[in-house]
């Protein structure tokens, strides 16, 4: 993946909580074998709908997609996190992802910034006020800000995790270093 | 002495394959399955860089997600599905690995096949790249869901880099009543913990309850874990888990087999070990549970009724207003008065034989309501010969269902199987989100034998109601 340091831009403020990846991506996208182009089916079934946040002109080229609590829940389709990168989107902020979404994301590149429902809330509220307020999400030091409103947290992303982000580390690459290893767990010398 | 370790713990340090203080552990995998949908793009990955499966005899791909489940010998008519289908076949051709494919007599869902054939074992680790593989834990796997990236992670490298996860014990004490089904046990477990209880942890679930149940049971159990959020759910093996494995096609045999058993019996969580979390429930108090939002935290036993969205406090109650526009229900609604137009019986949590004898148990001499839609969907195409040998399929024809071939089919609508829009149904499935059986479709999850009930009473119902 490529290395991200910085993300800094506008946000969309969805909010609700319990976003399941069958809202993110609906399966009938699931049949492409690409991986790109799922940019079009991102909220595919909300995006009819003609007052749904994405629909709304001042949010458009946002970068940052703030969301409620247990986003990604459900299934483990990686189109998901995808289909947000193809949109645009490069971090997804709120107060708790699910497991495997989560996962996906760090290993595509995706930003998962979890804040305290507090911090989430401020931010929902700030961006809804004045959707051109620019966000800055620093990897290196863990901070999320909106400096026009006031808003500066630390976000949760353990170091390990953090480096690959820096330096876009490929995780294939990185575990094939321990060849001998792996070769070791296959077959033990009985002793 | 040696610290004191849950199941998981131990089925975890069995896999370190290399641990870095900071860094996730090298985890080894024991059994890889594969299906359509999730791994095109993995094995595109591997093309572009020049690897190659590390261990295809530990891999198995069936095709399941996308298939038509009406008449096989007709090719797929959705031309996106037969190229997804198509590059499964390559690439398992390519890359050496088994395939189970449409049409054959071991297809079928990828979480009903594994266990059938004896693949999934205790002590094992699992992965799929589908988030309900966490149903293997039954048998005191650790099994778990992964996307596509780790998809390809595990085919290049048959490892992956995880945190060890949390423990939490669910467990289930004391005797389910008549009717309770092992669905409603689980139903009621998400109800209780929420979609967000169990993340970062494994679950396993314990109690009276949970050693009463048959591995079909737990699997119905273990299969949801995902739906609270958990990272997985395992059972501890025992006499039950061994005698449904003795004699199955990938079980070990004599010498192997008992050797197996001394090592399965020692999984067990040590009589010491501290969960990080704990919950109990208590079996008596459960009923047939019916869903009644798009998540399957909102529930509640079919005896009751909508609940007032004013009940909840901040997000739950903006989400329960959604759920309940997007549902087309009231308030104070009470569950039995609810009408559908569809039943489905099918999926990685209800498609198993002993689901299909206690819906068919249900149906047997009555007749589907008139203008409802039923169709059962087995697991797999052995559960679907057994089921025939026994004569279940009659029981359900002669009532009005549909009898079909194996597959995911209406739990996520990817094949021609799906609710249209504003179409309310009564399914076994496991998600009741927002369009997940068709666009504007309206799921309600229940138990086969609520399912059943229902398709003869037009309304949610108990088989008791019948008679």
């Amino acid at each position: 993946m490529d290395a991200v340091r910085v993300v800094q831009g506008t946000a969309v403020p969805l909010g609700r909580s319990d976003v399941d990846t069958d809202q993110i991506i609906p399966s009938e996208w699931l049949k492409r074998v690409e991986r790109t182009g799922f940019g079009r089916g991102l909220f595919a079934d909300w995006r009819v709908d003609r007052d749904f946040v994405l629909n709304q002109p001042e949010y458009a080229g946002a970068r940052i997609l703030l969301a409620g609590a247990n986003f990604g829940t459900g299934s483990s389709r990686e189109h998901a996190v995808w289909a947000l990168q193809d949109y645009g989107f490069e971090a997804v902020v709120s107060p708790r992802f699910a497991d495997i979404f989560r996962n996906n994301a760090t290993k595509t590149g995706l930003l998962p910034v979890e804040v305290d429902a507090a911090v989430s809330d401020a931010l929902l509220a700030a961006v809804r006020d004045d959707p051109s307020i620019e966000l800055t999400i620093d990897v290196e030091r863990r901070l999320i800000a909106a400096p026009a409103a006031g808003i500066e947290a630390e976000f949760a992303l353990d170091d390990f995790t953090r480096d690959r982000f820096l330096h876009g580390l490929d995780d294939i690459g990185v575990a094939l270093r321990y060849e001998a290893e792996i070769a070791a767990f296959e077959h033990p010398v009985v002793v | 002495m040696a610290a004191a370790r849950t199941l998981s713990q131990k089925v975890w340090d069995r896999h370190v394959v290399r641990a870095v203080a900071g860094e996730p552990d090298l985890l080894y995998i024991d059994l890889h399955l594969v299906h359509e949908v999730t791994s095109p793009q993995a094995f595109d990955g591997l093309r572009l860089s020049g690897r190659k499966v590390r261990r295809p005899d530990l891999t198995l791909a069936t095709m399941d997600h996308n298939v038509p489940t009406t008449d096989l010998s007709l090719p797929i008519e959705d031309p996106v599905s037969a190229k997804q289908i198509e590059a499964l076949r390559r690439n398992c051709e390519e890359f050496g690995i088994r395939l189970y494919a449409m049409g054959e007599a071991d297809q079928g869902i990828v979480h009903i096949i594994g266990p059938e054939q004896g693949l999934t074992q205790p002590g094992m680790t699992v992965v799929c790249g589908d988030s309900h593989t966490s149903t293997h834990g039954a048998f005191g796997a650790l099994a778990f869901g992964i996307g596509t990236s780790e998809v390809e992670h595990v085919l290049a490298t048959q490892t992956l880099a995880q945190r060890r996860p949390g423990t939490m014990a669910v467990t289930i004490e004391g005797e389910l009543g008549a009717g309770v089904t092992p669905k409603d046990v689980i139903l009621a477990v998400i109800g209780t913990i929420g979609t967000g209880g169990g993340v970062g942890h494994v679950i396993e679930y314990r109690g009276s309850a949970m050693r009463s149940l048959s591995m079909a049971g737990r699997m119905t159990v273990c299969n949801m874990s995902i739906e609270a959020g958990a990272r997985a759910g395992m059972v501890a093996p025992d006499d039950t888990t061994f005698a449904y494995l003795e004699g199955r096609p990938y079980a070990p045999k004599g010498a192997a087999w008992e050797r197996a058993l001394d090592e399965w019996r020692s999984l067990a969580t040590d009589d010491r070990a501290v969960f990080d979390r704990e919950v109990v429930i208590d079996a008596a108090d459960l009923r047939p549970h019916v869903t009644w939002g798009t998540n399957p935290a909102q529930v509640v036993p079919i005896d009751g009724a909508v609940p007032d969205p004013a009940a909840f406090e901040g997000s739950a109650r903006e989400a329960a207003e959604r759920a309940l526009v997007y549902m087309a229900l009231a308030p104070g609604t009470r569950i039995r008065d609810i009408e559908v137009d569809t039943v489905f019986i099918g999926s990685c949590t209800n498609a198993r034989i002993e689901d299909l004898r206690a819906a068919a148990s249900v149906i047997d001499g009555h007749k589907v309501r008139a203008g409802l839609r039923a169709l059962v969907v087995p697991g797999s195409m052995r559960v679907k010969a057994q089921a025939e040998a026994e004569g279940l399929d009659k029981v359900f024809t002669a009532a009005g269902f549909e009898w079909r071939n194996a597959g995911c089919s209406m739990c996520l609508g990817m094949n021609p199987d799906q609710l249209a829009p504003g179409e309310r149904a009564a399914s076994t499935s496991n998600r009741n989100f927002e369009g997940r059986q068709g666009r504007g479709g309206r799921t309600h999850l229940v138990s086969p034998a609520v399912a059943a009930a229902t398709a003869v009473a037009g309304h949610f119902a108990t088989p008791e109601e019948l008679d």
